[in-house]
């Protein structure tokens, strides 16, 4: 690896270590994402093995695909922002380093325990208390780190993307000793130390602020930085960035109930729930514009640049996904859509579209700066990586609607004498094509992922500025 | 000692926090805010000044671009 002569007071190296695993967790992650896929189609996949049923694996890639890819690129493009935007080197000594070993480490647990069948069966929280109490360490080394940085900052202003890493540290934080607290039974056992409906509450509390805060507050951190960069000029409103930010961080703690419509929970709080989650669709779209509009003036770049077009589609999908998002969360429309493929139709649109997409565009934009170059090995790959990508999530979104309002008609459908038109069987062989579908689309992905890697493999071990920017006139 | 019932409590502090937010609204927006916002919002390009001669002749490149295009 090279090192960086020119910034000898920026710690780029703990960037570096996690831009790589960004790449490298991608690609696992989707793998995984498209051999359950498959277990769908083809029940074989499994091989009889208790630690490669769908039960086990479904866990393990959401957990790889959230914490091991997502996080890693959070931790990669906040301790690049922060030290930029600061002018100050990463606050904390040996902490920095600990904070990237820590947290790999917390992974390679997950991907040892979760196909063993340790599991808190709590989603998205899966990880038994040990582990837990490794992330809560690890997490406030982090915000350690990101904040110490922020005080011995040597601008007088904090720049709108670190507000929204920092709103993302401290709630994940508050979010994940919140819902893990337990009771220890054995090494590997605990039970929750909330009980009914309230634990239920709990994990969507948690539950759906990880999405609020990991994957939107956090991801649009890392938009307010790479979208004006790669654009070059300014984001198109600084106060609706402000505005945006403290709209979305006092809306989004409301929401989880809706993923608790027609539950236990109480019918005053699922109203709460839904109503908010609808409030919750002007900042999402406030954020977007403001995205998209830095663009203006500047359209014609998207021709070339497959780096910008990453970074603008992965807004659409944004603005898509948190349009249908309070849609769902009406319980009339969640009668129909809960329990079915549409949800993870939803999931994935949000997923792939807005978090993998920005995070893809923000780490062709890093990959250069961080080893030396004027820009990626080829473009073209950036191209071809950016269709690939993008046909992929089509197929896998259709293919999700289709079946999931499908799967939602069948369940519901009622004959006069009130008895059930349709079994359980019967729709699941309607959904089978379609699983196929998502298949595919799910293939697309890990190739694009694939040639990222090659991409970025043969950018960081080309000489020292071989690679010049193309000139474009 | 004045007592406050629980309902009424939590309308004030709805009340209180829509409040906030219209001050949120009306700092961000007001006119004494303006530059010092847009400075904030140029401030990531400023950062480059001192790194690689590459990253430079990149910008230069680009500030043609974006004069011809406007």
């Amino acid at each position: 690896m090279t090192t960086t002569l020119e910034h000898p007071s920026y710690n780029f190296n703990v960037v570096r270590q996690f831009t790589v695993m960004t790449v490298i967790w991608g690609i696992f992650g989707t793998s995984l994402g498209v051999l359950i896929a498959a277990q769908l189609i083809w029940p074989a996949l499994n091989f009889e093995t208790p630690w490669l049923t769908y039960s086990r694996l479904r866990p393990l890639h959401t957990n790889v695909v959230i914490f091991a890819f997502g996080t890693s690129a959070l931790f990669a493009t906040s301790y690049y922002v922060v030290q930029r935007t600061c002018k100050s080197v990463l606050f904390g000594g040996k902490l920095v380093a600990f904070t990237f070993w820590g947290w790999q480490a917390v992974i390679v647990l997950a991907i040892i325990t979760l196909p063993m069948g340790y599991t808190s069966s709590k989603e998205y929280a899966e990880l038994e208390w040990p582990i837990d109490i490794l992330i809560a360490v690890v997490w406030i080394s982090y915000a350690i780190v990101f904040f110490g940085t922020l005080v011995k900052r040597k601008t007088s202003h904090i720049y709108v993307a670190n507000w929204f890493f920092g709103g993302f540290i401290l709630t994940v934080a508050v979010l994940h000793i919140g819902n893990s607290m337990v009771i220890p039974v054995s090494m590997f056992k605990s039970y929750s130390i909330y009980s009914g409906a309230i634990d239920a509450m709990m994990q969507w509390w948690y539950g759906h602020n990880a999405v609020g805060f990991l994957l939107t507050a956090g991801f649009l951190g890392m938009m307010y930085y790479f979208v004006p960069k790669q654009a070059e000029r300014p984001v198109y409103s600084y106060r609706l960035s402000i505005v945006h930010f403290w709209a979305l961080i006092s809306l989004y703690i409301w929401a989880g109930p809706h993923h608790l419509h027609y539950t236990a929970l109480p019918d005053w709080a699922q109203s709460v729930g839904m109503v908010m989650s609808i409030v919750l669709f002007l900042p999402s779209w406030g954020g977007m514009i403001n995205g998209i509009m830095t663009l203006s003036g500047a359209w014609h770049k998207l021709r070339y640049d497959p780096i910008l077009r990453f970074l603008i589609v992965s807004l659409s999908f944004y603005g898509m996904s948190t349009f249908e998002g309070p849609m769902m969360a009406i319980k009339s429309v969640n009668a129909l859509s809960h329990y079915t493929d549409w949800t993870i139709g939803h999931v994935h649109s949000g997923a792939l579209g807005w978090v993998a997409m920005v995070t893809i565009g923000a780490m062709y934009h890093l990959i250069p700066v961080l080893f030396n170059q004027g820009r990626m090995y080829s473009t073209r790959l950036i191209n071809m990586h950016f269709w690939l990508h993008t046909s992929g999530i089509v197929l896998y979104i259709v293919a999700m609607w289709i079946s999931g309002v499908m799967q939602g008609l069948m369940w519901r459908a009622v004959n006069t004498d009130g008895t059930l038109t349709y079994s359980f069987v019967e729709s699941l062989v309607a959904s089978k094509p379609f699983y196929f579908m998502r298949f595919v689309g799910g293939v697309l992905v890990v190739a694009g992922f694939l040639l990222m890697a090659y991409n970025m493999y043969k950018t960081i071990y080309a000489k020292d500025n071989s690679l010049k920017p193309i000139e474009i006139s | 000692m004045i007592t406050i019932d629980y309902g009424t409590l939590r309308g004030l502090v709805a009340l209180l926090i829509l409040a906030l937010f219209i001050v949120i609204v009306v700092w961000s927006y007001s006119k004494k805010r303006k530059s010092a916002f847009d400075e904030a919002a140029n401030s990531i390009f400023e950062e480059d000044t001192e790194t690689e001669t590459e990253l430079k002749h990149s910008e230069k490149n680009n500030k043609q671009e974006t004069n011809n295009n406007v």
